[in-house]
């Protein structure tokens, strides 16, 4: 038994997986151990629709630090497209 | 493909020695992360040192042309695999062990990570001859609040323990912490059961998966020697 806390949040978008765009309707947030990523533990996000089944995914397997500068990033788009840019 | 908890059709990877046996059984539970090729190359082990071996796919309610590590994650956002319906599984998976014509009736569990607490739950409810619980969480310990998965401490059901059992544990492991392996071990011994455990130093969870980083071959190595003493004491000739 190897994981700990999940957060999930829903989410509006799409993804682009082997099948191609799928809209995604959630986001598995968690810090674990990874599948495929060369470190013991990784902040982990899973875009997915699960109406459309298991292979409606696509993952992210991120180390720590990268994750929280892929934060840093996304908040510094999103201030700088304003507040309202929906 | 055998008949799994509740009659549901479920898939498995069967690997087996050539020749007429007979040959003891082994039920090789794989981790969190699904039914992967590590766990199968596990199974294909067994068979290469004289074992029949069947790995289930748990998480085959998923769809059998699932990738793993999809059927993994999906399995993880619904809380996971029931007790109830892994017990049924492993029971199926146990009886196709037993009707192989090179079969010699006697059938051992082994699982790794959560397998290790499947392999703690086989052996407390099913009729097996010898269990290995490499790092199995929550056997004893109860999960942290917002734990993803719907499990609870099986120690309690210790004295149903049917079977020797063999716990081989990293002491850097937090689930199970020492602490837990001391708790479950207590229990055991209360309950006057045969055990042999196993702890290393330097090492953590994971440590039998060559393919990461958590992999320490020292600890692996004297792991599969205990392993293979084990099953070669409690599941020779019926």
């Amino acid at each position: 038994m190897c994981s700990y806390l999940t957060v999930p949040t829903d989410i509006a978008g799409s993804a682009k997986g082997p099948q191609g765009w799928f809209p995604v309707t959630s986001a598995q947030v968690y810090f674990d151990h990874p599948f495929h990523a060369p470190f013991d533990h990784t902040l982990n996000i899973d875009f997915a629709d699960p109406a459309r089944g298991p292979g409606a995914r696509v993952a992210v397997e991120l180390s720590a630090d990268s994750a929280r500068r892929l934060v840093e990033s996304i908040q510094a788009a999103l201030a700088a497209a304003g507040p309202a840019s929906d | 493909m055998f008949p799994g908890h509740g009659g549901t059709t479920i898939n498995a990877y069967l690997a087996r020695p050539v020749g007429d046996g007979p040959f003891g059984g082994v039920l090789v539970v794989h981790h969190l992360p699904g039914w992967d090729s590590a766990t199968k190359e596990i199974t294909r082990r067994f068979a290469a040192r004289g074992y029949n071996a069947i790995c289930p796919n748990l998480y085959a309610r998923q769809g059998f042309d699932v990738d793993p590590d999809d059927a993994a994650a999906a399995t993880r956002q619904a809380g996971g695999v029931p007790d109830e319906q892994f017990v049924g599984d492993a029971a199926g998976a146990v009886a196709t062990l037993r009707a192989l014509p090179t079969a010699n009736g006697k059938v051992g569990v082994i699982g790794y990570c959560s397998g290790g607490r499947h392999a703690f739950l086989t052996a407390v409810s099913l009729d097996v001859d010898a269990a290995v619980d490499c790092y199995g969480a929550f056997v004893t310990g109860t999960p942290p609040e917002g734990f993803p998965l719907r499990v609870t401490p099986l120690v309690d059901r210790t004295p149903q323990l049917g079977c020797p059992l063999l716990g081989l544990f990293g002491n850097d492991d937090q689930f199970p912490g020492p602490e837990q392996v001391d708790e479950l071990e207590a229990a055991l011994q209360a309950a006057g059961k045969t055990y042999e455990f196993h702890r290393y130093d330097g090492a953590g969870h994971a440590f039998f998966n060559v393919d990461r980083p958590s992999y320490r071959a020292e600890a692996a190595a004297d792991g599969w020697q205990h392993v293979f003493e084990w099953f070669g004491r409690h599941l020779e000739g019926a």
